[in-house]
């Protein structure tokens, strides 16, 4: 057996590993075919194999397998035999190992290949079934369509002939038919015919017959409806009635000629007024959009409006063909502009649109502000409902004597707040009334004080009087003059005022304020005054005051005014006094 | 017993006749006297107030005899014997003075007159739906002849019986002749066999013709507005075609559908309430009448919501004269509007608005509609079903009105007062006059029996 693994060893070539391991399986598998079949690793069939006996043939036997295997010797001849090398032995024992570990590796892989291959190919087998399967079922399926198909055409063919047939019925019963019909109209006619002559002969036998005639009996003849009495079939009546015809005829006509020319003249007042809108929509535009570019072209479409008007009103009287036409034209050219214009309005307006949509940037981010706004909104809101609500639960609930006496608290102040202020306000007008009542007081006591000077006086004065109806009047005259020279004093003060009369006014409007309080007080002495000096010159007249009393003033350059003034008004006079009395 | 029952009111609208058997009654409208009492040779089949409501004919066509009455003298009298020639028809010329009369097979029309006593014949009268129509205003007769096979019209003059005109007419066979209100237009259409229409021109002249389809039953009735603005054709097919009166063309179509979805028309359908049931939620006008028995069961009319389904009877086509098409059509008196019925709908009433051209309202009934008509003065629609109610239609509502009569009332048919005040409800043995007043109705029956 070794001889035939070194024949083969011989023949081929040992370079290659691979080569070398299989054949090396090979090899082991031919050397020892009975132990490798059934476990080529287990020890006790290489322990069979070399014994102590035979260590010596084993390895000279061995030496020879491996230096015929083309490993290197184990033996280094010597002179007492053949001695063993260990570390060739060795050497040779590792790489045997490796050998086998590789060849191991290649059965495992060549294994799993198979295996693999093996699925594989139950795989295929099935699939080849299953396809086989499958081709049986559409050959079986084929074969019925084919069969269906046979019949669907036997039966098209039989209905075909079916159509046919029905069409020849057809044709035959419509020929039948038309057969039958012109054979009862030939009929009809024939029997109406006979009819006919039927009619005429019993017509004929009934008027000559004698027995039952037609008979009238009419007690006696009435009028005409109309009143007028019958008139003589003549010639002329049928002209008469031909006349009337053709006049009711006329009439109609007539009347539906009106009708239609008044909706006539509706449909063109319409017209007309849908022409005159357009003109008035289309014109003021027309140079804003077409600029000064199309001036030229505006001019011509003026002057073609100006003509169109024209024309228009033309073809309201005339309704000739002509004018119809024109007015039909020129709405038609109106009607082509507008079209057009709304057409560019269109596109305009696509176009805004277009410019819209390239703002939209800002429009986002105004729509976030916008969101961002009604959200905060919208927590304020809900902010504020919780407030309200806890508020409520606050208020709802009595057992809270706390805020309760927060809330009095609180409205106490508001309420003590307010209370102030009106105190406030009521302490300034108290003020304000104390001051005017001071003011008042004292103006009394001004007047008190001015009476009585007045009084003291009025006194001296009297003295005077007294002592001028005296028989010491001579005595008296110097008094006199003194008593003059108080009055030109009062006189001289007079004037003063008048020259300043606004300021008059002034203190005049004052204290009438201030007199009208003291007046109760005041008035009788007043009143006495005024008596007093009217008294005096009513009663005595004779007596020299008022005249007196001017030529003194005259004789004392007093202006002609006061004069005036004193004469003429005597209560103003009074009145000026009194004031000059207040204001002192 | 056997009883017939004729009644007319007279043209003057005051006065109303009635006859029963061989008596003729003449009554006043308002009161119901009796102002005149005939006696008649025999049993009076027909009866006609002459124009100007002097004259009354009565016809007894098995007889041959033609009996006038004169309202103004009682004791004047006028008897017209046909003799052996028979008697199909006779009426009244328009002026009220002439009496024509139509032979048996008709052989002739014998024109007899009041005035003179003289007679004229007029041969080949065509026996057809309508072969002798006169012009509203009454000057001219058009009749339909036949010679020769062939269909002929001639215009007479109603004056003095002259022959105006003679043509032949382009149809197969000549169903009718009418004449627009204005008297200047005459349509003529064919039998049911051929959809033609023929609108001739008082002298003759053909204006125009109309066919809508062909192969298929054609006309059924025809109508035309008070104006002679429209000329309404109804048809077989279900279907009204409104002609015009300028080109004589289509100016639409009126369909008779079986679901009506169109949103413009109201449709008030009657629900007969038995006394238990009393909601009344939905009634538009609810009428309690005063005898309300057990026989009697109340109606009123409630507005539908559309899509509607109306009931459809599937006629016989195989027999003569199916019950399908537009069999009656009325114009109201302001031209406004168009009733119209369709056979197989026997139930339905349709009122159409002749300015939106469309659909207004559809009455739909308990029962078959026997006849309706249009007030003469007012937009109001009377019908009855053949039951103890009449019931109304204006553009602002529906009315069932129940009749107070005892016993089973029926209405066969209503005809109005020429004033519109007052409306002849027919009954099989009785009749009713129904006086409206200004918003409400008040019956009163009268019972000829």
């Amino acid at each position: 057996m070794p001889e035939s693994s070194l024949e083969i060893k011989d023949t081929s070539c040992s370079s290659s590993r691979y080569r070398m391991s299989s054949l090396r399986q090979y090899s082991q598998s031919s050397v020892l075919p009975l132990p490798m079949t059934r476990n080529p690793y287990t020890m006790p069939t290489i322990s069979a194999f070399c014994t102590e006996d035979n260590v010596s043939e084993c390895i000279s036997y061995i030496n020879r397998e491996v230096s015929s295997l083309g490993f290197p010797l184990l033996c280094t001849e010597s002179n007492n035999g053949p001695e063993l090398n260990l570390v060739a032995v060795l050497n040779n024992v590792y790489n045997l190992l490796q050998l086998h570990r590789r060849c191991l590796q290649t059965v495992e892989d060549i294994e799993v290949e198979q295996v693999k291959s093996n699925s594989n190919m139950d795989y295929l087998q099935l699939s080849n079934t299953r396809l086989k399967d499958q081709l049986e079922l559409s050959k079986r399926e084929n074969t019925g369509l084919l069969e269906r198909e046979r019949q669907l055409q036997l039966k098209v063919k039989s209905l075909h002939n079916c159509l046919k047939n029905e069409k020849e019925e057809v044709q035959k019963l419509q020929s039948i038919i038309a057969s039958r019909a012109t054979q009862y109209n030939h009929d009809m006619k024939r029997k109406e015919r006979e009819f006919g002559k039927l009619k005429e002969r019993l017509n004929q036998l009934l008027i000559d017959k004698k027995d039952k005639k037609q008979t009238f009996e009419v007690l006696n003849y009435v009028g005409r409806s109309d009143g007028k009495r019958s008139l003589w079939k003549t010639g002329k009546t049928e002209a008469r009635h031909e006349g009337e015809m053709y006049k009711t005829l006329l009439n109609d006509y007539d009347s539906r000629h009106k009708d239609l020319l008044m909706e006539n003249a509706e449909l063109k007042k319409v017209l007309q007024q849908m022409k005159r809108d357009m003109v008035t929509i289309l014109s003021p535009r027309k140079p804003s959009q077409s600029g000064e570019k199309h001036d030229d072209s505006l001019e011509q479409t003026s002057s073609e409006e100006d003509e169109v008007c024209d024309s228009s009103r033309e073809s309201l009287e005339l309704s000739c063909e002509h004018a119809r036409e024109q007015l039909t034209n020129s709405i038609r050219q109106q009607w082509r502009r507008l079209k057009s214009h709304v057409e560019r309005l269109d596109s305009q307006a696509s176009l805004v649109g277009e410019r819209a949509n390239m703002n939209a940037i800002p429009k986002e981010v105004h729509e976030e502000e916008m969101d961002r706004l009604k959200l905060e909104i919208q927590q304020y809101k809900d902010f504020i409902h919780t407030q309200q609500q806890l508020l409520q639960q606050q208020l709802n609930s009595p057992c809270d004597d706390e805020t309760a006496s927060l809330l009095n608290d609180c409205y106490m102040q508001e309420e003590k707040e307010r209370l102030k202020e009106d105190w406030k306000s009521f302490e300034e007008k108290r003020k304000n009334f104390e001051a005017e009542r001071r003011n008042f007081t004292e103006a009394a006591i001004r007047l008190s004080h001015e009476r009585k000077a007045f009084e003291e006086d009025r006194a001296t004065w009297l003295k005077h009087q007294f002592l001028n109806l005296t028989p010491f009047g001579d005595q008296m005259k110097p008094q006199m003059s003194k008593s003059q020279s108080a009055l030109s004093g009062w006189a001289e003060s007079e004037v003063r005022p008048m020259s300043t009369p606004a300021k008059l006014n002034k203190s005049l409007s004052h204290t009438a304020f201030s007199t009208s309080r003291a007046s109760p007080a005041k008035t009788p002495s007043t009143a006495d005054l005024y008596r007093t000096h009217r008294l005096i010159p009513e009663k005595s007249p004779s007596t020299i005051h008022p005249k007196q009393d001017s030529s003194i003033l005259r004789n004392d350059d007093v202006p002609a005014q006061l004069r005036h003034v004193n004469g003429g008004a005597n209560c103003r006079a009074y009145t000026f006094t009194g004031d000059r009395i207040g204001s002192i | 017993m056997p009883f017939s029952e004729e009644w007319l009111l007279s043209g003057h609208s005051t006065i109303k006749a009635t006859c029963v058997q061989y008596r003729l009654v003449v009554r006043d409208v308002n009161t119901l006297q009796i102002l005149h009492l005939y006696t008649c040779l025999d049993q009076i089949v027909h009866m006609e107030w002459s124009s100007d409501s002097l004259f009354i004919l009565c016809a007894m066509y098995k007889r041959g005899l033609v009996q006038v009455w004169s309202l103004e003298q009682p004791d004047w009298y006028c008897k017209i014997d046909e003799g052996s020639i028979g008697l199909v028809s006779s009426r009244w010329s328009p002026d009220g003075r002439h009496i024509l009369n139509t032979t048996e097979f008709h052989l002739r029309v014998t024109v007899w007159s009041l005035c003179t006593k003289a007679v004229s014949y007029i041969k080949y009268p065509k026996a057809c739906q309508k072969g002798i129509d006169f012009s509203r205003d009454g000057c001219y007769m058009a009749l339909a002849e036949r010679r020769d096979c062939r269909d002929y019209v001639s215009v007479f003059v109603c004056d003095d019986w002259h022959l105006l005109r003679h043509f032949e007419t382009e149809t197969q066979d000549l169903a009718g002749v009418e004449w627009s209100p204005n008297g200047c237009v005459l349509a003529v259409w064919d039998s049911c066999l051929e959809y033609k229409v023929l609108l001739y021109s008082l002298d003759g002249r053909l204006l125009s013709t109309f066919s809508a389809y062909e192969w298929s039953l054609g006309i059924k009735s025809l109508a035309w507005s008070p104006s002679s603005q429209f000329l309404a054709i109804g048809s077989y097919d279900g279907k009204v075609r409104i002609l015009n009166h300028i080109t004589w063309k289509k100016v639409t179509e009126f369909d008779h559908p079986a679901s009506i979805n169109n949103t413009k028309a109201v449709v008030y359908k009657e629900v007969e309430r038995k006394p238990v049931v009393g909601s009344a939620d939905l009634s538009i006008q609810q009428h309690i009448t005063m005898g309300s028995t057990l026989f009697n069961t109340q109606s009123k009319y409630e507005i539908c919501p559309l899509p509607v389904q109306v009931p459809v009877v599937k006629p016989d086509l195989d027999r003569a004269n199916p019950k399908v098409g537009v069999s009656s059509m009325a114009f109201s008196s302001d031209n406004r509007y168009l009733a119209t019925k369709n056979d197989n709908m026997a139930c339905v009433v349709w009122v159409w608005d002749m300015q939106r051209l469309g659909l207004l309202a559809v009455l739909e009934q308990t029962s078959a509609v026997r006849c309706f008509q249009w007030d003469p003065r007012r937009p109001r629609l009377a019908l009855c079903t053949g039951n103890a109610k009449l019931y109304l239609w204006s553009p602002a509502g529906c009315v069932s009105v129940q009749v107070p009569a005892e016993g089973g009332f029926q209405v066969q048919s209503v005809t109005w007062h020429c004033s519109g005040d007052s409306l002849i409800l027919l009954g099989k043995e009785q009749l009713c006059l129904c006086y409206m007043e200004v918003g409400e109705e008040e019956e009163e029956d009268d019972d000829v029996k």
